[in-house]
């Protein structure tokens, strides 16, 4: 009895498990070893052109400034645009809870929609918008009397102009965990604290807030661990420039592997970036853990 | 409620299932080998070899082409080098050859010197990798300068000028028409327009038989001080190609005097600017750092190759002779605007535009290759990057050419070690 | 309850409503905006949508950029890769991750907990990371350019095998065991009770598939470099590369690749959430 159920669960698993080890964890443990070694188009060619570089390849790819520069703007965006994202989402849901019941549904679904465009489609519609002399943003800006901006021109602008892209396109996911929450939470704590006199921001404060915690906590690691991997958005919209300042380190782990095949450098750059998700999500979750 | 519905059910298991075998049949379809003459090339070109021969019958084969945009071509046909899926011909830009070279990806043959003497030199030095012929010349370009004459007249110069200074006084004249007039167009992502002046101004850009950066020499230090110092002054609009909307349009609206671009925008000028201003645009050598030597440029263009993993590959020789005929490179000509690589095809175009082409004409004679080596696509990708910090003045020159040097060297570290290994390689 | 001392609140409490209300449909314009201006641009006639001052409404409303999208640039092909691809990953991923998932809620064994644990961690590992050799992998089996290599990655997801396996753990025991008293194989067992009863879940796992490999960009940018096989994503990247002067033409196609996505979401709407949901709250 127990062991046909055995037999079953690893025969029913095995598909799975077979295509996860093959194509995901074979390939990434690959990629740790790739990254030891200078692999690239010679050695492609003629395998007798590898050599093993060790821990060199780490000590390159710190001296990279190309490295640092993408770390850096990678950073911004998880942050300025992490952040950005969470608070907008919140906003919309609080407003939308607030809203009759009658227009909930409808207003989600608009707020929902950019999530599901596709991001290359929506990313040609924003770099016309974006345009220094013809884009509707600039001519927005001239009428209120504002200078225009060259958004994806300008290296001090480009990397704000993906993180209001990507806020409009992403907002709508989380937006729609929190309208969940706050529907979920009972009624009866609002109704207690009125009776306490509790005004409504301290309603929001003391009610509110401490429920929304879970969701909270899931949004901001799902939105750290999503920003970590921005690459279309820089990839359509300025091919990582003015000046690299929209490179990220997805991007940069593109071209060096699949543009100019330096296939172990491109694969350095990988294996920071999972380490980087490792710690960072670690902490996120030990915070998570001591506030409970 | 589920239970009740059986027959829904297995509807949709029906639907699931019906997929997954679609699926693998497709995938199975995919993968056979096609009996087709396999030939990618990029951009204007791929258009007219698609109305040009795709579907004709070429050494017992069907030709078939495909398009790739020039801006993701190298990537892909790298990509496709990889994975072993190449077609039988490839269009390949003239700097990219030597690394496809290197590699294997394309044959190679002997060839006879009077064939190569009816090429332009400069195409010759490209496509000739150890004294064999790698790439047949397609056609050629290099870049020249294209201007509003009237409004260089009214800033008061009846001729383009010709040299440096004579430049950068018209720029300056030019931009006191008005804040919407700028001197020249230099887009932050082509770095064609540097290197044409860093030749004029005679750098070498690489040294020690290219393993090394040269980007301190003071040639190539006069030459990029020059280019940075126009941006400086206001004189060029800060643009990547994505930032211009319509070049065109620009160029109509005065936006911009100067332009250095090449021989494919005779035809779309021609074709996009308003009548009123088709007396008023014309091309003219580049300017030089003094009078007297010839104005060089950069050598550039296509080459079509053979590739080392087709099974056709008599029928793709034949193609690509075919293609590289006087008749057939006149036609291409009058399609695109692709200048011929052959001067012996030159006879049947050049009373055109005879005007605008004899700055062409002049300006191939003496153009000159980039570095024939692998890495040369991204030492250009460094060259563009420390241009535009330098530009943004994020970097002073000096600083920027220090580094410069430095990311050259790391780039060209592998190159070092093969040519250890074995001294012959090119 | 006496009525006046509360007109005031009341008054009040309709003034915020009304602003809020306000405040929620122009945020939705905004949200709406760019999308609605892709539709109407790409009905412009060339040039107009590159114009000033701008326009929001074409002058003369036509359909040449499509009708040149499908007929001189062949889009109508990569529409059909992409419906393939999406609807193969959708089946593949839907036969893979359901029957792990159901493995893992519904049949102990000795070491499910390591299996779990370890499938638990791979959450955190970015796609991308193994890219580069999975790319050599598939080049060794010669699957570079085929539709094989594109819907390797979506064969089994560990997100798709949560979903299942918490949503069957909600299954009660004792249904099974009745199954399985009549002399059901566990493969008997799982076709028809489990998987009826999973059936909600199936049809989120299934959009949810669709809509990730419709809108993918990356790894079918990487693997397919035969035109004909490319994705509409794909085919509009290199459009967009290509074609920056006809901003009318790109605007065509992003409805294209846009469409087909925007209405799976507005049918299947609720099904979309509540996966969401699932993986948040369950979390």
């Amino acid at each position: 009895m127990h062991r046909t159920r055995t037999i079953a669960a690893w025969i029913f698993l095995a598909p799975a498990l077979t295509a996860i080890t093959a194509f995901f964890v074979g390939p990434v443990l690959a990629a740790l070893v790739l990254s030891f070694t200078d692999f690239d188009i010679y050695t492609i060619a003629d395998s007798s052109n590898l050599r093993w570089l060790g821990l060199e390849q780490y000590r390159i790819l710190l001296r990279d400034p190309l490295f640092w520069r993408a770390l850096q703007n990678t950073l911004t965006f998880v942050v300025a645009g992490g952040s950005l994202t969470v608070v907008v989402a919140l906003g919309a849901a609080l407003a939308i809870w607030g809203a009759a019941r009658k227009v909930q549904a409808f207003l989600r679904t608009v707020y929902f929609l950019p999530v599901v465009t596709t991001i290359v489609a929506a990313a040609v519609v924003w770099r016309a918008w974006y345009h220094p002399r013809v884009g509707l943003l600039n001519v927005a800006l001239r009428w209120a009397g504002l200078p225009a901006i060259d958004w994806l021109g300008n290296p001090r602008w480009a990397m704000l102009a993906i993180i209001v892209f990507s806020v409009w396109k992403n907002f709508g996911f989380h937006m729609v965990i929190f309208l969940a929450a706050l529907q979920s939470i009972p009624h009866q704590l609002y109704e207690a604290a009125a009776i306490d006199g509790a005004s409504r921001w301290q309603q929001f404060r003391h009610v509110t807030l401490p429920m929304l915690r879970p969701a909270l906590s899931f949004v901001v690691l799902i939105t750290v661990i999503g920003s970590f991997q921005l690459f279309a958005e820089p990839y359509v919209m300025t091919q990582g420039g003015p000046a690299n300042a929209t490179l990220s380190l997805v991007l940069l782990m593109y071209r060096n592997g699949f543009q100019w095949w330096n296939v172990g450098y491109g694969a350095a750059v990988a294996w920071v970036l999972f380490a980087l998700l490792v710690v960072v999500t670690l902490t996120l979750s030990r915070l998570r853990l001591r506030r409970r | 409620m589920q239970a009740q519905r059986p027959a829904e059910q297995r509807w949709w298991w029906v639907l699931v299932a019906g997929i997954t075998l679609g699926s693998a049949l497709g995938c199975h379809r995919a993968v056979e080998p096609s009996p087709a003459l396999r030939v990618w090339a990029m951009g204007k070109e791929a258009e007219y070899l698609s109305t040009r021969i795709h579907g004709r019958m070429i050494g017992g084969y069907r030709v078939e082409v495909q398009r790739l945009p020039w801006s993701a071509a190298h990537e892909k046909l790298l990509t496709a080098f990889v994975a072993g899926t190449l077609p039988d011909v490839v269009q390949l830009g003239s700097t990219w050859l030597p690394e496809f070279v290197a590699v294997g990806a394309v044959e190679c043959t002997s060839i006879d010197q009077s064939v190569i003497d009816d090429f332009f030199p400069g195409a010759v030095e490209g496509n000739l990798v150890n004294n064999r012929w790698c790439g047949a010349p397609w056609y050629v370009d290099t870049r020249v300068l294209f201007y509003r004459r009237d409004l260089l007249a009214r800033a008061g110069f009846p001729l383009p000028p010709q040299t440096w200074d004579q430049w950068r006084h018209a720029m300056r004249r030019i931009r006191q028409l008005g804040p919407e007039h700028y001197g020249l167009l230099a887009p932050l992502d082509e770095w064609h327009l540097l290197v044409a002046l860093a030749f004029q101004a005679g750098a070498e850009l690489l040294r020690d038989r290219d393993q090394y950066g040269n980007f301190q020499s003071p040639e190539f230090r006069r030459a990029f001080s020059f280019y940075v110092s126009l941006f400086h002054e206001g004189l060029v609009p800060f643009e990547g190609q994505g930032q211009v909307a319509n070049v065109y349009q620009d160029f109509a609206a005065g936006l911009f005097t100067f332009y250095v671009t090449g021989p494919w925008n005779l035809g779309e000028f021609r074709r996009r600017l308003p009548g009123e201003l088709q007396n008023e645009w014309a091309t003219a050598v580049l300017p030089m750092p003094e009078l007297g030597s010839p104005s060089v440029s950069v050598m550039g263009g296509a080459s079509l190759a053979v590739t080392t993993s087709s099974d056709k590959r008599d029928a793709a020789r034949e193609l690509i002779s075919y293609l590289l005929s006087p008749e057939e490179l006149t036609h291409l000509y009058h399609a695109t605007g692709d200048l011929p690589a052959r001067r012996s095809a030159w006879r049947h175009i050049g009373d055109a535009d005879p005007l605008r082409l004899t700055a062409f004409r002049t300006q191939l004679e003496h153009a000159r290759s980039t570095p024939k080596i692998p890495e040369w696509e991204r030492i250009a990708g460094l060259l563009l990057r420390y241009t535009e910090l330098a530009v943004r003045k994020h970097l002073p020159v000096d600083t920027a050419l220090a580094l410069l040097d430095a990311e050259t060297d790391r780039v060209l570290a592998k190159r070092r070690w093969l040519l250890q290994r074995t001294p012959t390689q090119p | 309850m006496s009525g006046n001392l509360e007109r005031i609140p009341a008054i009040a409490g309709f003034l915020r409503s009304l602003v809020l209300h306000a405040v929620l449909f122009v945020g939705g314009a905004v949200v709406l905006a760019p999308l609605v201006w892709m539709c109407l641009a790409s009905m412009m006639p060339a040039g107009e949508a590159s114009q000033l001052p701008p326009r929001w409404w074409p002058s003369h409303p036509t359909a040449e950029h499509y009708a040149v999208l499908f007929s001189s640039l062949h889009l109508g092909r990569n529409f059909f890769n992409s419906f393939f691809l999406a609807a193969a990953a959708t089946a593949l991923s839907l036969c893979c991750n359901s029957l792990a998932g159901y493995a893992l809620a519904k049949l102990p064994f000795v070491g499910r907990d390591r299996v779990f644990t370890f499938l638990l961690a791979l959450l955190v590992v970015p796609g991308q990371v193994g890219m580069l050799p999975l790319f050599l992998l598939l080049r060794s089996f010669g699957w570079i350019d085929t539709y094989w290599g594109v819907l390797v990655p979506s064969l089994a997801s560990v997100f798709g095998i949560f979903l299942v396996q918490q949503y069957a753990q909600s299954i009660p025991d004792a249904l099974l065991d009745a199954a399985r008293v009549d002399g059901a194989s566990e493969l008997r067992v799982f076709w028809s009770v489990g998987l009826p009863l999973c059936r909600p879940i199936l049809v989120t796992l299934g959009v949810f598939t669709f809509l990730g490999t419709w809108n993918d960009f990356l790894w079918p940018l990487i693997v397919l470099s035969d035109a004909s096989k490319q994705t509409l994503p794909v085919a509009l990247a290199s459009l967009a590369a290509e074609h920056v002067q006809d901003t009318e033409l790109m605007m065509a196609s992003a409805v294209l690749t846009m469409v087909p996505a925007v209405a799976l979401f507005l049918v299947a709407q609720r099904a979309y959430v509540a996966g969401i949901l699932s993986g948040a709250l369950k979390f």
